[in-house]
């Protein structure tokens, strides 16, 4: 029995648009080297250069967020289900939305510090 | 208390109830594991979002920046807007709300009976057209305010100060505490609260996972994390999807008389979770939970009745959280 791990939409330009793919390791950090062997490039879409999950991307065991379980060193059984999602909070249109204005308006007035992305 | 000066001075208060039917069953001798609900629903706009929008407002005017007349703009299509609506106008300021087109028709007429204007941007565009809606109107109107729930510290604070001395001293025995992660303001006041109070509390984070469809193309390296969010807080985070939201939803109201949004079906699950592996390793638990809103706002879903299948299907593309 293998690891069975979730693609979201858009990494599966990596795995021929597979939705769920298998894979096998003992931790997440093995698990995506795994995967990377047969999905060339879906490895460095999730892990930065300095080694740890890029911070918009959330990672889940068995529903549960990897980063409260140990992140890429995460143990992992046969059987365990994985899945991977960008990361959003708070209702896609509330969060982008409020995100964006923040940047343009509320930089050096509004208690919120502006970030989108990157 | 049961008597006010206002509708004002009733936000927070709410009740904290046992759910002994819900609680796990613990074997003879073992200690017992037990499921609280807090009913946030009891707040004036019948959702916790009322908390932190009197205590943004408030923090706004203490700060000199919302003065009367003013006029406040929100993204929301959700709780956020109704609560800050109401307190708008109990407050005396006048508040824009910018949302998609497809948005349910509960929540418009409610915005606009509490007397909300709203701005739609074309559902067609996606959350890239709604952003440039929302960019567009600020900057048509650089004197309208925006309290920015996802990082005004004020939103946290209205938990740090209400519902974790709540919880506290309705419940001095608890051991764990599980709410909903949207702009994180709950998880992360509350949370707080409860770390400096209680020895080894665990604090538990339930994220709703929608539909393909909501997180569409969204790119990897575009992701957003509220400004509020401190991983620090949290001991463990679940990602709930929307057939479990849905199963715990119907199981609240079917054995134990509430009835809930969503969001709380996605809380309750995570509670659940964490209450039987507590019996599993026999230790006493009081877990303590966010029932966030009702479910009137959510019957038009059709969510409530039909298989889980149908109801999953109804809901797939749905912000239900």
């Amino acid at each position: 029995m293998a690891i069975e791990v979730r693609i979201p939409t858009i990494l599966r330009s990596y795995t021929g648009g597979a939705k769920v793919v298998e894979g096998t390791g003992d931790t997440l950090s093995d698990l995506l080297t795994d995967l990377d062997s047969r999905h060339g490039g879906l490895k460095a879409r999730l892990v930065t250069d300095a080694g740890s999950l890029h911070r918009f991307v959330n990672v889940y065991v068995n529903d549960e967020d990897v980063r409260f379980l140990g992140a890429l060193d995460a143990k992992l059984n046969d059987g365990d289900s994985v899945t991977i999602l960008p990361a959003v909070a708070g209702g896609a249109f509330g969060f982008a939305a409020a995100a964006a204005i923040a940047q343009q308006k509320v930089a050096s007035a509004a208690p919120g510090r502006a970030s989108t992305a990157r | 208390m049961a008597r006010y000066d206002s509708l004002l001075d009733a936000c927070g208060g709410t009740p904290l109830v046992g759910l002994p039917r819900l609680s796990p069953t613990v074997p003879e001798g073992a200690p017992p594991v037990r499921l609280w609900a807090k009913l946030e629903d009891r707040n004036p706009t019948g959702s916790i979002k009322d908390r932190a929008a009197l205590f943004m407002v408030r923090a706004a005017e203490e700060a000199g920046r919302l003065r009367p007349g003013d006029t406040i703009l929100e993204p929301t299509s959700g709780n956020t807007g109704i609560s800050l609506a109401m307190v708008a106008k109990l407050r005396g300021y006048r508040l824009v709300c910018v949302m998609p087109e497809n948005v349910s028709t509960e929540r418009v007429q409610l915005l606009r009976m509490y007397g909300a204007e709203i701005i739609f941007s074309p559902a067609a565009g996606g959350s890239n057209q709604a952003v440039a809606t929302a960019k567009q109107i600020a900057a048509e109107h650089p004197d309208w305010v925006m309290l920015y729930q996802y990082g005004n510290e004020a939103n946290a604070r209205a938990h740090y100060e209400t519902t974790g001395p709540e919880l506290l001293h309705d419940l001095p025995t608890i051991t764990h505490f599980v709410a909903g992660l949207g702009t994180t303001g709950t998880l992360m006041g509350t949370g707080r609260y409860l770390r400096e109070k209680v020895e080894g509390i665990q604090v538990v984070a339930a994220e709703p996972r929608y539909g393909e469809l909501v997180y569409g193309l969204r790119n990897i390296d575009e992701g957003y994390v509220p400004e509020l969010y401190d991983a620090s807080v949290l001991s463990r985070r679940f990602s709930v999807g929307t057939r479990d939201a849905v199963l715990r939803t119907r199981q609240l109201v079917e054995v134990e008389g509430i009835f809930a949004g969503f969001s709380t079906g996605a809380i309750l699950h995570a509670a659940l979770a964490v209450a039987h592996e507590a019996v599993r390793e026999g230790r006493r638990a009081d877990v303590a939970f966010v029932v966030a809103d009702g479910g009137w706002k959510y019957l038009s879903t059709g969510a409530y009745g039909g298989t889980l299948a149908d109801a999953e299907e109804a809901l797939e593309g749905q912000l239900w959280a």
